[in-house]
C-alpha cells in the first residue's frame, strides 16, 4: 500500500513521473500455483520468457537464471510453452 | 529484419512486472512483445481500457516508456496531436532525436467507439502505428460484445439465452477497412507467433505514414479458459484459419503463415467455454456457419494474395 | 496598426501572432472561418503551426490534448455543438493542467437547431474547469487571445475566449493591432509542465486515480483555478502598461453614483451601455457592468463592486432549465449570500438564439428595476426579454 498524500503534495495534472515504483505492486502474491524451473532440464530456448506476461522469468546475459516470485502470478504458460521434449517447468501447489 | 528471440532478449523491458493484468492475460503479454521488438524510442497513446486500468493505477505505471491516456474514443486523435506536435518541434530544432508512435487500442477503442478518429487519423497519414489488441469483447466492463465479436460468442450483452445463441452477427474485418484507407501497411498477428508479431512491429515502424496491426490476444476470462493456454488458443486460431497471419504492404497481399493441415475451427472453439452452447445439437447450424465463413474468408484472403502476386 | 476586420478574422490573426506550433481543428458556423484563415496562414508559410484538419470537434480537442502533453503550444476554434462534442474532451484537458486555448464564437445548442448567438455552448462547459473570457467587442477578442495564451501556459489551465456568435464574429470593426515582434515578446517561449516526447524521462500521463487519490487531484485542480485569479490579474496589468489597453475582469460603466445597474457578458454591454447613456441624460441614476471572466468567477470583486447597488439586473444569454433562477444569477446571488448589505439580484434571460436585444429592451428593464428598488418588491424570479 502506497503511503496517501494530500492534495498540496501532488503533481500538477496527476502525471506519474516515477515509473518505478510500479514494483512495490507483488503480484506474485496472487498464484494459487507455483512454475518449478529445473535447471538441469533447460535448454535456454527462452520460449518460456518470451510468452510471460508478467516478465517473471529472469535472464542474465541471454540464459534463464529463474522465476521472479515476486510478481510470477501463476498463469502457467511457461509450462505450457515449455517444449514437450525438455518439460522444465513444472506446476505445483502454491502452500500457504 | 526478423529479430531472433537472443536479440528480443537484450532488449530492455519496457513494460514492467507489477502491473495488475489477470493471470494469463494475452493482452499485456502483446503489449510486452510489441514493446521488445519496437524501435527505440517510442511515444504511446491507450484509450481507456483493460490495459489502461491493468497498467496506470496511480501512482503506480507500468509503462518505462512515454505513455499518454485521455478518453475511450479518441487515441488515434491523441497520436496525432502528439505527432503533429513532434513534427514541428522537431522542424524548430527543439527535439533532436527521432520518435516512434505506438497506440495500444483494445477491440471496443479500435473497431467501435474509436473508429472514426482511427479512420481520420489514417486518411491524414500521420506517422504512427495503430496495434490493435483485439480480444473480442469489452473485457474492460465486463465482457460486452463488440462488432470484433465472433459469431455465436456468448457475452454479457449477447447472451446465450434460451432463444437466442450468443452474437448473431459475424465479426468486422477491421484489417480489410484498414486496407481500404490506402494504409501503407496493415498486417494481423497473433502472440503465439511473436516472430511474426515483431517482424510486422519493426517494418510498420519503417514506414513512413500510417500502419496498422491487428493482434489477437486470447482472454482467459472473457473466453473462458484456463489461463496457462493463451499460447494453446492463439496458435489454433491460426491452425484454424480463423485468424490468419497476413500482412498488405503497399497494395500486395501476403500470407505470412500456411498452416501444414487446417484444422476445423470447433478445435478452437471447443476450448473456450463463450463457445459451448454451439456445441448443443440445436446450434449445429450455426457452428456449421462458422466453419463456412472462415472458409469464405480464408480462401478469399489466399485469392487476393495471388491475385496481387 | 489599424485595420478593419471582423470578429474572426480577429481571432484568427491574434491566434497567428501567437505562433501556435499545432492547430487542430474542424469548421463550424459561426467560427469556422477563424480555422479557415488561420490555414490560410499556414498554406502562406505566414505561420509556422501544424495544422491537423481533424475529423470532428471530440478529435479536435483531442489532438490539441496530445499536442499540449507533448510540449507543444496548441490552439482551436469552435462553437455550440463543436463545443458539446468536446464536452467530454474539456474536463482532460484541464485536469491534465494544459494550457490550451479555444476561440468561441458562442452559438446556441440544439434542439431545436439555430446557429446564431446565445451563451449555452460556454455556460454548459462551466464546470470544466477551463477558465472562460467573454468579449465585448472584436477589439476585445483579439486582445483576450494574447492575454489567454499568457494566463494558460502561466497557470496550467486552458482558457475560452468566446465573442458573439454573427455578432462580433461576422461584423466588421476598426481594429488596433500589435505587431509580431510585440505579441512574441509579450507571449515568451512556452515552457510546457511536461512534455512525452521527453523519451529520456518518461511519464504516464492521465492514469486511473481510484477513490483514495481522485479527490485530492481536483481539490488540487480547483485550487489551480483559483490562483489564477491573481495570474489573470497580473497578465491584465502587463498588458495594460504595455499596449495601453485595459480589460478589467469587471469593468464598471457609470457605475459609481448609480443605483440600478445591469450586468452582462459579452456584446450585450456595448448596448447596455448605450441604453445607460441615455437614461443618465433624462437624470436616472444607472449603470452597466461588464464580467469578463465566467471562470474563475471573481466572487470577492463581484461583492465588493455590487454591493453599492439597490437592484441589480443580471443579463444571461443561456437558461438554467429551471433552476432557481438563470445561470449566472444563480451563481451571484450565492456570492452574496453572506453580505448583510446587498443589492436585489434580479434574473434577465435574453437573446436565445440569435434573438436581437435593443437599447428599447434594456431600458426596458432599468425602468423595471428602478420600479422594483422603489417598491422592494420582485414580482418575477425569472424574466425573459422580448419573447412574445
Amino acid at each position: 500500500m502506497s503511503k496517501l498524500v494530500s492534495w498540496q503534495e501532488l503533481p500538477c495534472g496527476a502525471i506519474i513521473t516515477d515509473t518505478k515504483r510500479v514494483l512495490e505492486n507483488k503480484t506474485g502474491a496472487w498464484r494459487s500455483f507455483r512454475p518449478v524451473w529445473n535447471k538441469e532440464k533447460c535448454i535456454n530456448c527462452l520460449t518460456c520468457w518470451i510468452y510471460c506476461p508478467d516478465a517473471a522469468i529472469i535472464l542474465k546475459d541471454g540464459k534463464h537464471q529463474g522465476i521472479n516470485y515476486e510478481y510470477c502470478k501463476g498463469c502457467g504458460i511457461c509450462a505450457e510453452v515449455c517444449p514437450k521434449k525438455v518439460q522444465a517447468i513444472t506446476m505445483v501447489k502454491e502452500e500457504k | 529484419m526478423m529479430p531472433s528471440i537472443k536479440e528480443l532478449s537484450r532488449e530492455p523491458e519496457l513494460f514492467s512486472s507489477g502491473h495488475r493484468a489477470c493471470t494469463g492475460c494475452g493482452e499485456v503479454l502483446a503489449v510486452r512483445q510489441v514493446l521488445l521488438a519496437a524501435i527505440k524510442p517510442v511515444a504511446c497513446v491507450m484509450p481507456t481500457g483493460c490495459l489502461e486500468i491493468v497498467s496506470t493505477i496511480y501512482p503506480h505505471t507500468a509503462w518505462q516508456v512515454p505513455m499518454f491516456h485521455s478518453a475511450f474514443e479518441n487515441a488515434a486523435a491523441t497520436i496525432s496531436g502528439m505527432e503533429a506536435a513532434y513534427r514541428v518541434l522537431k522542424r524548430k530544432g527543439k527535439i533532436t532525436e527521432d520518435i516512434n508512435f505506438i497506440a495500444f487500442g483494445g477491440d471496443g477503442g479500435t473497431y467501435d467507439i474509436g473508429f472514426q478518429a482511427l479512420s481520420g487519423a489514417v486518411e491524414r497519414r500521420h506517422r504512427f502505428l495503430y496495434v490493435c489488441l483485439d480480444n473480442e469483447a469489452y473485457m474492460n466492463t465486463g465482457i460486452q460484445r463488440s462488432s470484433a465479436t465472433p459469431l455465436g460468442a456468448h457475452t454479457t450483452t449477447s447472451p446465450a439465452g434460451k432463444v437466442k445463441p450468443g452474437k448473431l452477427e459475424w465479426r468486422k474485418d477491421i484489417v480489410e477497412i484498414m486496407i481500404a484507407h490506402d494504409i501503407p501497411y496493415a498486417a494481423q498477428a497473433t502472440v503465439w507467433n511473436w516472430n511474426d508479431l515483431a517482424n510486422k512491429v519493426r517494418k510498420a515502424l519503417s514506414i513512413n505514414g500510417p500502419s496498422f496491426i491487428n493482434v489477437l490476444v486470447p482472454c482467459p476470462l472473457g473466453w473462458g479458459y484456463h489461463s496457462s493456454q493463451t499460447i494453446t488458443l492463439s496458435k489454433l486460431a491460426v491452425e484454424t484459419c480463423f485468424w490468419p497471419l497476413y500482412e498488405c504492404e503497399n497494395h500486395k497481399y501476403r500470407l505470412n503463415y500456411v498452416p501444414k493441415e487446417k484444422l476445423p475451427v470447433t478445435e478452437w472453439l471447443k476450448l473456450q467455454d463463450r463457445f459451448r452452447h454451439l456445441f448443443r445439437p440445436e446450434n449445429k447450424s450455426l457452428l456449421d456457419a462458422f466453419q463456412e465463413e472462415v472458409d469464405r474468408r480464408w480462401e478469399q484472403l489466399n485469392k487476393k494474395v495471388k491475385c496481387f502476386d | 496598426m489599424i485595420v478593419a476586420k471582423t470578429g474572426n478574422e480577429a481571432m484568427a490573426y491574434a491566434m497567428k501572432q501567437c505562433r501556435p506550433d499545432v492547430v487542430a481543428a474542424y469548421p463550424i458556423t459561426p467560427s469556422t472561418e477563424i480555422v479557415q484563415i488561420f490555414s490560410s496562414f499556414v498554406a502562406d508559410g505566414l505561420v509556422d503551426t501544424e495544422y491537423v484538419p481533424v475529423e470532428s470537434e471530440h478529435s479536435a480537442m483531442s489532438a490539441c490534448i496530445g499536442a499540449a502533453a507533448s510540449g507543444a503550444r496548441a490552439m482551436t476554434a469552435t462553437a455550440s455543438q463543436g463545443l458539446a462534442l468536446m464536452h467530454e474532451m474539456l474536463f482532460i484537458a484541464a485536469g491534465l493542467r494544459l494550457p490550451i486555448v479555444m476561440c468561441v464564437a458562442s452559438r446556441s445548442l440544439s434542439s431545436p437547431l439555430n446557429i446564431h448567438c446565445d451563451h449555452s455552448d460556454s455556460v454548459a462547459s462551466r464546470d470544466s474547469g477551463w477558465i472562460q473570457i467573454f468579449c465585448e467587442s472584436s477589439q476585445e477578442g483579439y486582445d483576450s487571445v494574447i492575454q489567454a495564451v499568457k494566463i494558460a501556459e502561466r497557470a496550467y489551465l486552458p482558457v475560452i475566449v468566446a465573442i458573439d456568435g454573427f455578432i462580433l464574429s461576422h461584423c466588421m470593426e476598426r481594429l488596433e493591432i500589435l505587431s509580431d515582434e510585440e505579441v512574441s515578446d509579450f507571449l515568451g517561449e512556452f515552457k510546457p509542465n511536461y512534455s512525452l516526447l521527453d523519451t529520456k524521462n518518461p511519464i504516464t500521463v492521465g492514469p486511473a486515480c481510484l477513490p483514495d487519490s481522485y479527490f485530492e487531484h481536483k481539490r488540487a485542480e480547483a485550487e489551480g483555478i483559483r490562483q489564477a485569479k491573481g495570474i489573470i490579474e497580473e497578465v491584465i496589468e502587463e498588458y495594460r502598461k504595455r499596449f495601453h489597453r485595459y480589460y478589467p475582469v469587471i469593468d464598471e460603466y457609470q457605475a459609481e453614483d448609480a443605483e440600478v445597474v445591469v450586468l452582462a457578458m459579452g456584446s450585450t454591454v456595448g448596448t447596455a451601455k448605450i441604453a445607460v447613456d441615455e437614461l443618465r441624460a433624462q437624470g436616472k441614476k444607472v449603470g452597466a457592468l461588464k464580467l469578463r471572466f465566467f471562470r474563475p468567477l471573481f466572487s470577492e470583486k463581484l461583492v465588493a463592486s455590487l454591493r453599492k447597488f439597490k437592484v441589480v439586473g443580471i443579463l444571461d444569454r443561456a437558461e438554467a432549465m429551471n433552476s432557481y433562477i438563470s445561470p449566472l444569477a444563480t451563481e451571484i446571488r450565492a456570492a452574496l449570500y453572506h453580505q448583510t448589505e446587498k443589492p436585489l439580484i434580479v434574473s434577465y434571460v435574453y437573446g436565445l438564439g440569435g434573438r436581437e436585444i435593443t437599447q428599447e429592451d434594456i431600458k426596458v428593464v432599468f425602468e423595471e428595476l428602478i420600479h422594483i428598488k422603489e417598491t422592494q418588491k420582485v414580482k418575477d424570479e425569472v424574466s425573459y426579454i422580448g419573447v412574445r
